[in-house]
């Protein structure tokens, strides 16, 4: 996937805070899952990433998944995918 | 013989000063969710007294007590569930019980411990003193398809009452009879996400995600089936967005009508409890993730998702609207009164504090430093129905 501009640290250690905490409360703060699908490598690795990114920033409407357009851009979306599929940090 | 006879007479002192004897009523645990450990705490001196670790993934764990308020049966994330003793400040027992969890409950009579899973979906249930595993009941609602569990609560008659996200019912399975439960199915609507009994016992309710409205069943007149209420309380408007999906247990009557945090609203919705139809709605600052009544019923605390979880509204159930609203830290995940009412204990988990307050005044009493605090659990929860 082509990788757009990382974030800069500050607001990457934001974003792993917001995944593994607010996206933690449906997904499990280990990304093993809860209400809402685990988001580890072996679970992602055949989805394309794009969908995912999609997924992220817009939603899937008729499921619990909301937006998070208004948190973060799609490059930051993007960003997060490209981790999630890879390690995601602590 | 001098020294035999004086360490005789220190250990005879010992044994007369023996274990300091008391009660567990004042006591509770607090969950730091992100390092697997428990902080023990005392409500009366408003200290932590011990903490215990090596419990897990505590993410959205969650606890319940023996009837005699010594033991708490901790429900973490990984499957995990861990018996603690709260007078020795130590695990008696802990054994990984499915892959992914959601919370229990326990039965009327404390024999029994029941966990929800997620995964595999179902029920399991447990010997309280053994944590033997007695029976489960698969969440299996169409032939190999099997789904989430949420909102299980225990309801008199060692029944518990729970739902199905993805299967849409509500079941009640009666364990009387505990290695061989029976079970009851009762369509309820679209993926109900949590669920909660009230405090008598008699109605459990399932928050339904899918559609508006709420799934209700009498469980004295199981015959009848769930039926809807609060249908429509959306209708013609857009959702919005809902970032963290509200909790129904720790629900709140007071005065005869019931507080329930709406879905993807910034509202309560107030229910008159004879009737079971919408009398009021009353605005707060974000989507309600816990709407709690103090134990007297004359306040309503609010907290909120993300990204207003920082906020706390209280309501006045006499006034019938916020009185009170604040910013006590970052991301408020819980709230937890004192078992009359005089003090409200808050997780700040981005400030890895719990913050304490006097619910008259709202000042401020205290703190205690907690890791990335969750849920508060405390041992009055012991003698109530659905906690």
């Amino acid at each position: 996937m082509a990788l757009a501009a990382e974030p800069d640290v500050a607001r990457q250690k934001q974003l792993v805070h917001l995944v593994r905490q607010d996206c933690g409360s449906c997904h499990g703060m280990t990304l093993n899952g809860g209400l809402g699908p685990a988001l580890l490598p072996e679970t992602l690795k055949d989805k394309p990433p794009e969908g995912l990114v999609a997924t992220i920033y817009y939603g899937r409407p008729g499921t619990p998944m909301p937006p998070w357009k208004q948190f973060m851009s799609e490059d930051e979306a993007a960003w997060i995918v490209d981790k999630l599929m890879t390690e995601f940090p602590k | 013989m001098r020294l035999l006879l004086s360490l005789f007479l220190a250990l005879l002192l010992n044994a007369c000063a023996g274990p300091q004897l008391r009660g567990t009523g004042d006591l509770g645990l607090v969950i730091e969710r992100a390092s697997g450990q428990v902080t023990l705490v005392n409500t009366s001196s408003r200290q932590a007294y011990a903490r215990i670790g090596g419990l897990g993934d505590l993410s959205h764990a969650s606890a319940v007590y023996s009837r005699d308020g010594r033991y708490a049966f901790i429900f973490g994330r990984d499957g995990g569930l861990t018996k603690i003793d709260l007078l020795e400040a130590r695990i008696v027992k802990r054994v990984m019980q499915s892959g992914n969890a959601i919370g229990g409950s326990i039965s009327q009579d404390g024999r029994i411990v029941v966990a929800q899973n997620y995964t595999p979906g179902g029920i399991k249930a447990f010997d309280a003193d053994t944590l033997e595993l007695l029976s489960e009941v698969p969440a299996e609602y169409a032939p190999g398809q099997f789904s989430k569990v949420v909102g299980l609560a225990d309801t008199p008659g060692n029944r518990f009452a729970y739902a199905l996200f993805e299967g849409g019912e509500i079941w009640v399975t009666d364990f009387s009879n505990p290695k061989q439960p029976k079970t009851q199915r009762f369509p309820a609507g679209l993926q109900p996400y949590d669920g909660l009994v009230t405090p008598d016992g008699r109605y459990f309710l399932a928050g339904l995600f899918g559609e508006d409205g709420v799934a209700m069943l009498d469980l004295w007149q199981p015959e009848k089936g769930a039926r809807k209420i609060l249908e429509n309380y959306g209708r013609g408007q857009e959702k919005l967005p809902v970032f963290k999906m509200p909790h129904l247990r720790g629900w709140s009557v007071a005065q005869g009508k019931a507080y329930l945090p709406a879905i993807g609203r910034h509202e309560v919705l107030v229910v008159d409890v004879a009737t079971w139809k919408e009398v009021g709605r009353i605005p707060v600052r974000g989507q309600p993730v816990f709407v709690i009544a103090r134990p007297d019923g004359r306040q309503v605390w609010v907290n909120f998702a993300f990204p207003d979880n920082g906020k706390m509204d209280v309501i006045d159930t006499l006034a019938g609207k916020v009185v009170h609203a604040f910013e006590p830290g970052k991301g408020i995940l819980h709230m937890e009164f004192a078992p009359r009412g005089e003090s409200v204990w808050l997780s700040a988990r981005d400030d890895n504090k719990v913050l304490i307050y006097n619910t008259a005044t709202f000042v401020k009493q205290g703190e205690i430093p907690a890791d990335s605090p969750s849920g508060i659990f405390f041992t009055a929860r012991a003698a109530r129905i659905g906690f």
